[in-house]
């Protein structure tokens, strides 16, 4: 996984709740056996007029212009401000694949469906949960600046407004670890090897039931 | 000390490790693999040059992407016509066979919807952890066992260490009391909760459903309940051990040996909430309460009674909520006002893990009986959940009630739950639909989809329109099922 340190990059605000997974990454793209690829149909239904296929060209489509991510300067955003329970739905990782494949390095929103805030963390995509009030500061502010740009500092854990006023955030240690050395994590589970045979052994003299031959 | 719940007991029987930072290192005793979320996980082993951690305690079906007609199936997986997710299939079988996996390939009788397949083959078992690269994986809960959907990054975690990294999440309790009336189902039981809790309520909970009516409900309608745990937010639904979870697992084929079976139910025993456990969140539902229910907008929250209306936009309480009803009302092509009972249908779907089981497709055969899908339908759909349901359901003669009504009885598979094959909705058609998500485009690009029970379908097929089942005049010899 690639090192999340520090971040800057223009907001882009998409002022709705409970944005699922569907509607980040609709299902047929889910038919890739890849993990990369996803960006250019992050927000098909929404993105584009007509509806998307897997493994097509999407250059020639016709786009929605009222779409946020459609129009400049979002279309370079890296910042993605939403509001409660974003991406809730399936637990498609393809949702974080694609925000990710687009440019994506930070989700900010007042609430995250838990799988998909879980996938996040594996793919060096930061998702931010900051009080509602906050949130709705943003909105206000990125709505008077078009373009705003943050800067999200992990080290410190603070978000960075170009006044230089900061606002600070919340991210498990562990995660936070994770991220800022671009750990793998299967790697640092394996070196408890020893724990898990040992858990196995205790385990299958208990319930010899649940480990089949 | 306060008693534990089954939450904790669950949990505590599975921490490997405690972390300082207060994540622990869970065991997973099974793990389901299906077409949509594996692959990229074996693509990482490979890469790696790892190894599976258990190769036994891993079982794989297609669902997602395989066809529902015989015509299509006939011919195996050279025969789906989509190349792309012919290749998804393929790519299953290939690495279930690369890595010596017990897999249910498409024409195998056993083979079906990932979350059908597992309880009905024993392999998810009271006290298991068991994860999925689906959410839908709370289904399994319903064994109490604790089950969650997890992303494809976790499935590779898994398949190499048979361990997740987890932090324990709160305990919610929803205790439904009383008595469940004539044709209420566990699908109007969990709609009515995510009607009161909303889509985030479960957020960071495992959510336990108790009470007297839970207690008497089928295996069926328990899985139905766990397997929408999700739509309310929670990764985890649960339901306690008792009679009828053992009465269920015995003799199934990856249930323990006759040698191993007293053991096991003793050990079993012990798998229900203590009597003075605290709970962080408590929701009690009175039984009665809970009528037939119909969704209406975008969002599994957005539902109502069979009598109820679409709301009006002053009906909203906050300035959020009134964005949230005007994009449904835009979507679904409602002004406000309309009778749930007046909303015609284009197609009538019935199948999806969610209820798609043996009882299920009894209960909307029961109401099929002797009558007729309206003919202002495109299309009514019946999709058992597996291929042995579907057998059980052909010795039962219930596809010949669903023909002779004029519904289409296909093969097993995830089918037009999510339209990721050829099953799926045009924009702008009203479906009535036994599955748990009514997203934007989940059915099918601009297709409009009203979540409700297999009756409630079954009788809006024959209807054109949504009818309450309770009222619906049935055929004299038909047996309801359902409750
Ligand atoms: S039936 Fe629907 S919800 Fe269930 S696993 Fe298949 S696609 Fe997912």
């Amino acid at each position: 996984m690639k090192a999340f340190t520090v971040h800057s990059g223009i907001v882009a605000p998409m002022d709705r709740a409970n944005i699922d997974t569907d509607m980040i990454i609709p299902k047929q793209f889910l038919k890739s056996i890849k993990r990369s690829g996803f960006g250019p149909n992050l927000f098909d239904e929404l993105r584009y007029t007509d509806v998307g296929q897997p493994d097509a060209d999407n250059s020639g489509r016709p786009l929605n212009p009222d779409f946020i991510l459609n129009r400049a300067p979002y279309n370079k955003a890296s910042v993605l401000l939403a509001r409660e329970n974003f991406g809730c739905g399936s637990s498609r990782e393809h949702a974080p694949w694609a925000l990710e494949d687009f440019g994506f390095r930070v989700v900010i929103a007042p609430s995250f469906a838990d799988i998909f805030f879980n996938n996040c963390f594996k793919n060096a995509l930061l998702p931010i949960v900051l009080d509602e009030a906050i949130v709705d500061g943003l909105f206000k502010d990125v709505t008077a600046q078009e373009g705003l740009q943050l800067t999200v500092d992990l080290e410190s854990q603070k978000i960075i407004k170009a006044d230089g006023n900061a606002i600070s955030f919340e991210v498990d240690a562990f995660r936070k670890h994770c991220l800022l050395n671009g750990l793998d994590d299967i790697g640092l589970t394996l070196q408890d090897s020893d724990d898990i045979k040992a858990y196995e052994k205790k385990r299958s003299a208990q319930a010899p039931w649940l480990f089949r031959a | 000390m306060a008693g534990f719940t089954l939450y904790d007991k669950l949990w505590d029987q599975h921490v490997v490790k405690e972390r300082d930072d207060g994540t622990a290192l869970i065991y997973i005793d099974r793990q389901l693999l299906h077409e949509v979320t594996s692959p990229q996980a074996f693509e990482g082993l490979r890469l790696a040059g790892r190894k599976l951690w258990s190769v036994p305690a891993n079982l794989a079906t297609p669902d997602h992407n395989v066809p529902t007609t015989l015509t299509e199936r006939k011919d195996g997986i050279d025969g789906i016509e989509d190349p792309v997710s012919r290749i998804q299939v393929q790519t299953l079988d290939d690495n279930c066979d690369e890595f010596g996996i017990e897999e249910f390939k498409m024409n195998d009788v056993r083979q079906g919807i990932v979350h059908v397949v597992g309880p009905e083959q024993g392999a998810t078992l009271p006290g298991m952890t068991v994860v999925c690269g689906d959410s839908h994986t709370a289904t399994h809960g319903a064994f109490a066992a604790l089950a969650h959907g997890i992303g494809t990054s976790e499935v590779e975690h898994v398949m190499a260490t048979q361990c997740l990294i987890q932090r324990k999440m709160k305990n919610l309790l929803i205790r439904v009391d009383g008595q469940l009336g004539e044709f209420i189902t566990g699908k109007d039981v969990v709609l009515h909760v995510i009607g009161i809790i909303g889509t985030a309520g479960g957020n960071g909970y495992a959510m336990e459903f108790g009470g007297s009516a839970i207690r008497s409900m089928s295996m069926e309608g328990r899985m139905t309940m766990c397997n929408m745990a999700i739509e309310a937010g929670a990764r985890v639904g649960m339901v306690a051990y008792d009679g009828i979870t053992e009465a269920y697992v015995q003799g199934r084929p990856f249930a323990p040996s006759e040698g191993q079976w007293a053991a096991a139910v003793s050990n079993w025993q012990n798998l229900v909430s203590d009597d003075d456990a605290v709970f962080d969140k408590v929701v009690v539902i009175d039984a009665a309460d809970i009528l037939p229910q119909v969704t209406w907008g975008t969002s599994p929250e957005m539902v109502t009674t069979i009598d109820g209306f679409v709301p009006k936009l002053e009906d909203a309480t906050s300035d959020e909520q009134k964005d949230a009803i005007e994009r449904a009302h835009k979507y679904m092509g409602f002004a406000g006002g309309e009778a749930i009972t007046d909303i015609e249908l284009d197609r009538v779907f019935i199948g999806s893990c969610t209820n798609s089981r043996i009882e299920d497709l009894r209960a909307a055969a029961a109401v099929a009986k002797g009558n007729k899908v309206a003919d202002t339908l495109i299309q009514a759909l019946v999709v058992p959940g597996s291929g042995l349901v579907k057998a059980q359901a052909e010795s039962e003669g219930l596809h010949t009630i669903f023909t002779e009504a004029g519904f289409e009885w296909r093969e097993p598979g995830c089918s037009m739950c999510l339209a990721m094959n050829a099953d799926k909705l045009g924009a702008g058609e009203h479906c009535a639909s036994t599955s748990n998500r009514n997203f934007e485009g989940r059915q099918g690009y601009g297709g409009r989809t009203h979540l409700v029970s297999p009756a409630m379908a079954a009788a809006a097929a024959i209807a054109g329109h949504f009818v309450d089942v309770r009222h619906f005049t049935l055929q004299d010899d038909a047996v309801v099922g359902g409750k």
